[in-house]
């Protein structure tokens, strides 16, 4: 199908972008890659009165590196890929993206448009949880800064309202021992995903783990911290043994829902290996062993 | 409050200009015509294929300043004063196929021909960016477009192929 008539309104800084969200509410929608946006607006399961088009405000574009990562919304994924700022102080952001779509959809999707956008299923919101990550958001009131994990509220839900934009990304700088992981099943290559794992291991220099963080994508209708599973890991060296059973954990009490693509019990069994994979390979990077 | 719903007045049309294989070209677009439809309908460039119109298949493939994106996925008053490149922008001005387009031929990389435009465009890409890729990495890129008919091992023996010959005239034309 074609996408429904709209007004497109190009504007050149965020103020003028505030300006148009609050004269037309939930009219209109921000188009900033619009890779996410434009197949549900082709398929009519959106139809916005007036896109907001934010692809020329170049502050947007910005990739700053100041202890913290900072980037700004308009990120072109394919540039945070390719950029050694990205690459050098969340690592695992850069393996996540290489998952993301394909070259083509990198190419124009943003990082603050799949922020924005919320799918239960994407890679990089799970990743920006387990790197505990804070979103910028700008509204009337001024800029506020919320947790990743309290930002993804729901499917296609977030604390960002109606007149409020996503401007930044902040990853916060890496404990100095950490192994990263990132695992994922898709029925095809990286068509959406099913279910996925993002772990990070602080892991200290008699190779026990200092703390972990495990962020599970698909599970829910939101990325989802492992809580249990990380306290298991706690204080242990990460043998075989531990890992599994952080895994368990991990899986133990989710409840994912079922659809189309895959059952419930199946997101569940699939998530608990997919834990072990990441965390195994965090362990690896981290020099924990095993 | 209330959002104020611009009502009674239809979104306009504007005159498109940008640069398509080289050549400055023009056409008229409402905001809502994708960059695929406008390229076939506005420029008669029907070499550009609508597959999904949701950026899965990768029919719909053309390059934007040498980049490959989905054009599908853009809406042409979005490409006011932009660099493209479709497919019929490979062969020469008398036709002769470019080294991939030959290579697709040669290796039987394409049945009904539907997905090759895309094909060849991200494969042109690709080799633009990593002139002597591995066959993973062929693969790799190639992971977002989808073809019905071969079955793949001919796309990726082509495009290597096309590398490998690429590879070994460095730069000057001529040989096999």
């Amino acid at each position: 199908m074609k996408p429904a008539p709209f007004h497109h309104v190009e504007v050149a800084t965020v103020e003028e972008a505030l300006g148009q969200l609050r004269e037309h509410g939930a009219h209109a929608r921000v188009l900033a890659g619009g890779q996410s946006l434009v197949p549900l607006m082709n398929l009519r399961s959106v139809r916005p009165r007036v896109l907001v088009d934010i692809n020329p405000i170049s502050e947007l574009e910005r990739i700053d590196a100041d202890g913290s990562l900072e980037l700004g919304a308009m990120v072109r994924q394919a540039a945070a890929l390719r950029s050694a700022e990205v690459r050098s102080l969340a690592p695992l952001l850069a393996d996540v993206l290489r998952q993301v779509g394909y070259p083509a959809t990198r190419a124009r999707g943003t990082i603050g448009g799949s922020v924005a956008h919320a799918d239960p299923v994407a890679e990089l919101p799970a990743a920006l949880v387990a790197l505990e990550s804070e979103i910028a958001v700008q509204g009337s009131h001024g800029e506020r800064l919320v947790p990743a994990e309290s930002f993804f509220q729901a499917r296609f839900e977030t604390a960002a309202g109606d007149d409020e934009l996503v401007t930044r990304i902040r990853v916060p700088r890496l404990p100095r021992r950490c192994g990263w992981g990132f695992a994922e099943i898709a029925p095809r290559g990286h068509d959406f995903a099913i279910a996925g794992a993002a772990c990070l291991l602080e892991i200290d220099s008699d190779r026990v783990c200092r703390s972990a963080r495990i962020a599970l994508l698909g599970v829910a209708e939101r990325p989802v911290r492992a809580a249990d599973a990380e306290a298991s890991l706690q204080g242990r060296g990460l043998d075989g043994a531990a890992l599994s059973e952080a895994a368990r954990h991990a899986a133990g009490d989710l409840e994912p829902p079922s659809d189309v693509h895959a059952s419930g019990r199946y997101r569940r069994e699939v998530a608990e290996a997919l834990v072990r994979r990441a965390l195994a390979e965090a362990a690896r990077r981290g020099g924990g062993g095993s | 409050m209330s959002a104020r719903e611009p009502i009674g007045r239809e979104p306009e049309e504007v005159l498109v200009r940008l640069t398509v294989n080289g050549e400055e070209r023009r056409g008229i677009a409402e905001p809502r015509l994708l960059l695929s439809d406008f390229l076939r309908q506005e420029l008669r460039l029907t070499g550009v294929q609508v597959g999904c119109e949701q950026g899965v298949c990768g029919a719909c493939t053309v390059l934007l300043d040498g980049e490959p994106i989905r054009s599908c996925l853009m809406f042409a008053v979005q490409a006011r004063g932009a660099e493209l490149e479709t497919v019929e922008g490979l062969a020469g001005e008398d036709g002769a196929l470019d080294p991939l387009q030959r290579s697709f031929q040669e290796h039987h990389g394409l049945q009904c021909g539907f997905c090759t435009p895309g094909f060849l465009l991200t494969a042109r890409a690709l080799l633009e960016e990593t002139p002597d890729p591995s066959r993973e990495q062929i693969a790799e890129s190639l992971a977002g477009n989808v073809c019905r008919c071969t079955g793949y091992v001919g796309i990726l023996d082509a495009v290597a192929s096309a590398a490998a010959a690429l590879h070994d005239e460095g730069g000057s034309q001529g040989g096999t």
